[in-house]
């Protein structure tokens, strides 16, 4: 599929590189011939040196016959018009980044229509929207939700003294009788689909599918349990800290925003009147237990700085504050940070590029597969599949113990109208059922292709 | 540097080779020779093995590459073909040294089409077609061959093609390395068909065809017969005339004609310099020889042949340049080192380079009579950043330097400053024959082992667009540590 991406800064080079390794045919167009120059180093895209508001460059990278045309430059206008001048020669699917807050209120309707636009993506607003899942259940170290939100998958890191230490996935079903499924499992840089016979540790990163109304319950039971967070305390006044700030106050919780910029802090003291806005430098530990850091129930850093992030992170760690997570943008320092105990990591670079490589897999799929939606899990080493069952599919109304499956490969969940189900053994699959699959290291185009 | 993935790829190029050596060994079977059937046969085995070993012992997960693995690869890969490539010849006895074996196939790869040949009728009719395949091989790159025949090898294969395709810049036609590889090669594959089968269609035979075809497509040069083309019918050489014109222009310009973009076609400034500069000197070669020829007809063809061939640096020849007047004989040598568009099959240092030279030159003479005069200097319509001036000009500087060197060692040899000039001209640019001894009837046997194996590094300097070499042969290349 022909994907051109206008703007390589952190986020549309990373958005390549998914794009790329999924397979696509991209083409990457900046005005800056270093950028350029650098990116046809590394990945194998073509490089059209040049502005993405400019005709000709757009037709010498092809864009009236790309499928997919993506605007990731850091200015809103500039990808709105880029992504309009794409649509008119002939993009088939256009997508800007829009950030600006101005814009992203009711006249985005009106914007995306009238420019032609397939979707908008706001990296922040999502970041935010991931941050306030979290916050929600802060138990869990992520949360990613699919199937329509019918099936929530929560990541948790075992911790020494967790419960479910040495414990067997046979005997763990045994001795909880909920309805959850462990899909994956992450133990040092591999990721494990594991079985009935698999035996946990502390330090795993686990992966579990269960309905959303039963995920507080079950937190309970694991004796994992926290409350949501009340009082969040947000470093940097950031797009997501504003996005965050806004959801979190619509919530009722209590909100306090610190940052160093006082121009930065007025603005956002005039949007947001019922946050408490401090203006100081974060970094000083003085300023952060002045303002109650060890009575939060959540620290979020959101600074344009990933190492002050994580150290502020920690600081705020030790200083008992139950849930802590901080904005990565950089892989390495993220895997670093993990590392380190913060096991809530934020980016916004890798929610967008999992979104548009997600989408990419949607289009490419709408002919000639039977994929619904697809996941990109646990930093993308594990997929989400979710197909429709068609009366032909085989292994139909036969219980899920008798179904010889792929190794790697597991039935996460099953759909059937309006109810989700975490499958047992017992369960059968129906036609006219949607099935999540969790796969990992393969590519899978049909639910038949799960079977041996 | 990424020593075992540099090795790994050679030795995928070891088996590549062997393979094509499997083409010349089915035409001796064809033609009942069983000398060079043996040899063919035995070289392909050993070189499947050999690259089957090498593959094996240097397997690797890691299969990032930088600039400078791009250079070594292609480097080594031209080294290793072209004394693999050797063998046949030598062990079949056809050509009993192996130095001049080791030349007659570097020459064949670089697409030169010098020889040490004196007489090349003499060959057997499967070393022939081995001697020209070098050539068709050898014009788009043997490295570009396996990129795009063998599955994904790495992602930044686009070091490699930049490493291997003559040229200021290298860019590719469309997002994958792979495809791009593909559509160059289906581009000079269909064109080689064209050209063959439009000789047999002028009635020149089969197997001669394949082989002059084979010849123009590499822009390499080598003949079958004493007198090159100059047996052929006129319509042959008008065939094979156009052809080496064609296989002289920027192979993007194809492909840009292809998916029907014929105004950039229209609006490249090299394409129309090539074509030019082409014209003007078929004209004035023509008026300077018609004293010889007394025939409008007969001048204008034989200058259009000499100039397609000698600019596109193929070195097949209709008439013997030698004897001609010193003003064509002085336009040949100075397109001899012009040579053809970048992106090309062809050798010398491209009409992209010398066009951009000429608009650095008008640069600074505005700049010396404007001292604050800021302008850019502009290329198929688009600027051109200080880099890519600066390494046009290194380019320029190290690309004279290499021919004095090259010269200096050669000029000791007893055959006067004609003929030991125009064949460093005539090695290091990928032509073929210069003037002298070394002319259209001429060979280079009579030169020592020594300056024949300066001569192969001149060639290959020549193919490779001389820095390759230079950082392949250089130590803190191949030093562990970065």
């Amino acid at each position: 599929m022909r994907i051109i991406v206008v703007g390589c800064g952190k986020i549309g080079i990373s958005i390549l590189s998914s794009l790329v390794g999924e397979g696509n045919d991209v083409v990457a167009i900046d005005a800056a011939p270093k950028v350029i120059e650098e990116i046809s180093n590394i990945y194998d895209v073509m490089c059209v040196c040049g502005s993405g508001t400019d005709c000709e460059t757009l037709a010498e990278a092809g864009a009236d016959k790309a499928e997919l045309f993506v605007a990731v430059t850091g200015s809103d206008e500039f990808n709105m018009l880029s992504c309009f001048l794409a649509a008119r020669m002939g993009a088939k699917h256009t997508i800007a980044r829009i950030r600006n807050p101005e814009y992203n209120d009711k006249s985005l309707g009106f914007l995306r229509q009238h420019l032609g636009l397939t979707v908008s993506i706001n990296p922040e607003w999502m970041a935010a929207k991931e941050l306030y899942d979290i916050l929600k259940i802060p138990a869990a170290a992520s949360i990613e939700t699919f199937s329509r939100g019918n099936i929530e998958m929560v990541g948790l890191v075992l911790k020494e003294d967790s419960p479910l230490n040495g414990i067997s996935l046979i005997e763990l079903r045994k001795q909880y009788k909920a309805n959850f499924l462990i899909c994956a499992v992450q133990r040092d840089a591999k990721v494990y689909i594991p079985d009935g016979n698999f035996v946990l540790q502390a330090g795993d990163k686990i992966g579990f599918t269960a309905p959303p109304n039963e995920i507080p319950k079950l937190l309970k039971m694991l004796g994992l349990a926290k409350k949501s967070a009340r009082n969040v305390m947000l470093l940097g006044a950031s797009r997501i800290s504003y996005y965050l700030a806004k959801r979190l106050i619509a919530g009722g919780n209590t909100v306090k925003i610190i940052d160093k910029d006082i121009e930065r802090c007025r603005e956002f003291s005039e949007q947001l009147p019922e946050a408490v806005i401090i203006c100081g430098d974060g970094a000083e530990q003085e300023l952060l237990l002045e303002e109650g850091i060890d009575s939060m129930d959540a620290f979020i850093a959101l600074t344009g700085m990933d190492e002050l992030n994580i150290l502020i992170s920690k600081f705020a760690q030790t200083q008992n504050v139950p849930k802590v997570v901080a904005k990565v943008n950089r892989n390495e320092l993220g895997d670093m940070a993990q590392k380190l105990g913060l096991d809530s990591i934020v980016s916004p670079k890798k929610i967008v590029s999992n979104v548009l490589a997600r989408y990419a897999r949607a289009l490419e799929n709408s002919v000639g597969s039977n994929i619904e939606t697809l996941y990109k899990l646990m930093d993308g080493s594990v997929e989400a599949l979710e197909f429709n069952v068609n009366a032909d599919f085989k292994g139909a109304n036969i219980p899920l113990r008798d179904l010889s499956l792929k190794p790697n490969t597991l039935i996460a969940g099953i759909i059937r109208g309006r109810k989700a189900n975490i499958p047992s053994g017992n369960d059968v699959i129906m036609p006219g059922d949607r099935v999540v699959v969790i796969v990992s290291g393969q590519k899978f185009l049909d639910l038949s292709d799960i079977l041996v | 540097m990424n020593r075992k993935f540099v090795f790994y790829l050679f030795g995928r190029i070891g088996q590549t080779v062997g393979a094509l050596l499997l083409l010349p060994m089915f035409v001796a079977l064809i033609y009942g020779e069983s000398i060079p059937f043996v040899s063919f046969l035995g070289t392909s085995l050993g070189a499947i093995g050999l690259g089957a070993i090498i593959t094996r012992l240097c397997k690797t997960s890691n299969n990032v590459i930088y600039a400078k693995e791009g250079f070594a690869i292609v480097a080594l890969a031209w080294l290793g073909t072209s004394a693999f490539g050797a063998l046949p010849f030598w062990i079949s006895g056809e050509i009993p040294s192996y130095i001049d074996a080791f030349f007659e196939t570097v020459s064949g790869f670089t697409t030169t089409g010098a020889s040490i040949l004196t007489n090349v009728e003499a060959l057997s009719k499967s070393m022939l077609f081995w001697r020209s395949f070098t050539h068709w091989i050898g014009g788009m790159g043997v490295l570009v061959f396996v990129m795009a025949i063998a599955s994904n090898i790495t992602d930044r294969s686009i070091h490699i093609m930049r490493a291997e395709m003559p040229g200021h810049v290298v860019g590719k036609l469309v997002p994958r390395a792979k495809d791009t590889a593909k559509i160059l090669y289906l581009i000079y594959i269909v064109m080689t068909v064209a050209e063959i089968i439009l000789l047999i269609a002028v009635g020149m035979p089969v197997f001669d065809s394949i082989l002059h075809g084979f010849g123009t497509a590499g822009t390499g040069g080598f003949g079958i017969k004493a007198d090159s083309i100059g047996g052929y019918s006129s319509y042959c050489q008008i065939v094979i005339a156009v052809f080496m014109l064609l296989f002289g222009v920027n192979f993007n310009i194809y492909y840009l004609l292809i998916i029907g973009k014929l105004r950039t076609l229209f609006k490249s400034t090299e394409l129309w310099a090539y074509l030019g500069i082409a014209a003007a000197s078929v004209a004035v070669i023509a008026n300077n020889i018609y004293s010889i020829y007394e025939n409008a007809a007969d001048s204008l063809r034989h200058s259009l042949f000499q100039v397609s061939s000698i600019m596109t640096t193929t070195g097949f020849s209709t008439a013997d340049f030698d004897l001609w007047p010193g003003l064509s004989k002085g336009i040949l040598i100075v397109l001899m080192c012009i040579g053809a568009c970048s992106g090309s099959t062809a050798g010398g240092i491209k009409i992209s380079r010398i066009v951009i030279l000429f608009k650095l030159i008008a640069r600074e003479i505005k700049r010396l009579i404007h001292p604050r005069s800021v302008s850019s200097v502009k290329f198929e319509d688009k600027p051109l950043d200080d880099q890519t001036l600066n390494s046009v000009a290194t380019y320029i500087a190290i690309y004279l330097f290499c021919l004095v060197t090259v010269f200096l060692i050669v000029c000791r040899e007893p055959f006067g400053f004609e003929t030991n000039f125009s064949a460093v001209i005539a090695t290091f640019n990928n032509i073929g024959p210069g003037f002298g001894r070394v002319g259209a009837t001429g060979s280079f046997a009579a030169y020592s082992d020594l300056s024949k194996l300066v001569f192969s590094g001149a060639m290959l300097l020549g193919r490779l667009e001389i820095f390759p070499l230079i950082i392949a042969l250089s130590p803190s290349t191949w030093k562990k540590t970065r």
